[in-house]
């Protein structure tokens, strides 16, 4: 896999909000959880232990799927799931620059203190 | 994951001292770039305008939380609320905290901003675009400073 670059395009900006909403939902923050392993789950799967029916599942992955975290492959009949980390690698860099305003109010007032 | 931000910087300072520059609303001024129209008052909402080169067209508000002197003083915002075309005021702000220690130097100021999970979708991509470019001239600001005064 290529490294990803800090180009900062439009396109990729534009996953991270969706990308945010779609975490703030426990159901599929769990998803990912599991999902994050690294092995790719079948829809029965992440079924499996849930209160939630497949149908309710289903959709969820479709939400983590548009954002771009979620893959689904193909596995003879059946339909796998499996992760990819580089959308919220997106959610870092926008997290990045907020820090980064910190760092610089941060030095100034390390400076009006220290006078 | 962990959508938060923590920064601590030990300050060459007293504890005294640090709090002042926090919690004046002057002080708090000069340092952030704010000219703010009145004094923080927990439960109260702060007024300003932004005085940082470049963003003078935007309005500072948040909420304060807590004063508990000398230890804590926490303000609730918008981050990025950067278009006047924006009622951000619908929005779920996140939470700015700062914590002070009395060290053998002088104070560690710990802060945190945490919350950014709940800003909305569509608003954080216009927020981010915004600022993007925002930032490079920010930096270049702070780089003439530094170069103008070392």
């Amino acid at each position: 896999m290529s490294h990803k670059r800090r180009s900062g395009t439009a396109a990729k900006r534009q996953l991270r909000a969706p990308v945010f909403a779609a975490l703030g939902d426990e159901t599929r923050l769990s998803l990912v959880a599991k999902l994050c392993g690294g092995r790719p789950y079948s829809i029965s799967q992440l079924t499996r232990g849930s209160k939630l029916t497949r149908q309710a599942i289903t959709k969820h992955l479709r939400v983590l799927e548009s954002t771009g975290m979620v893959h689904s492959v193909r596995a003879g009949r059946e339909n796998l799931f499996e992760f990819d980390a580089q959308p919220i690698e997106g959610i870092k860099e926008y997290l990045d620059l907020v820090s980064r305003q910190w760092d610089q109010a941060l030095s100034r007032l390390k400076l009006f203190v220290e006078d | 994951m962990n959508e938060r931000i923590e920064k601590r910087i030990e300050l060459k300072a007293p504890v005294s001292r640090v709090w002042r520059a926090l919690t004046d609303y002057r002080e708090f001024g000069e340092w952030f770039h704010v000219k703010l129209d009145g004094p923080f008052l927990p439960g109260q909402v702060s007024h300003g305008q932004v005085t940082h080169p470049g963003y003078e067209h935007v309005k500072w508000e948040a909420v304060v939380q807590k004063m508990e002197p000398e230890r804590l003083f926490s303000f609730t915002w918008h981050p990025y609320s950067v278009d006047p075309k924006i009622d951000y005021s619908k929005e779920t702000p996140t939470l700015v905290e700062f914590r002070l220690e009395k060290t053998a130097s002088g104070t560690l100021l710990v802060l945190t901003e945490s919350g950014f999970d709940k800003i909305p979708a569509g608003r954080r991509l216009e927020a981010f675009r915004m600022n993007d470019g925002g930032w490079t001239q920010q930096m270049k600001n702070i780089e003439n400073h530094v170069a103008q005064t070392s």
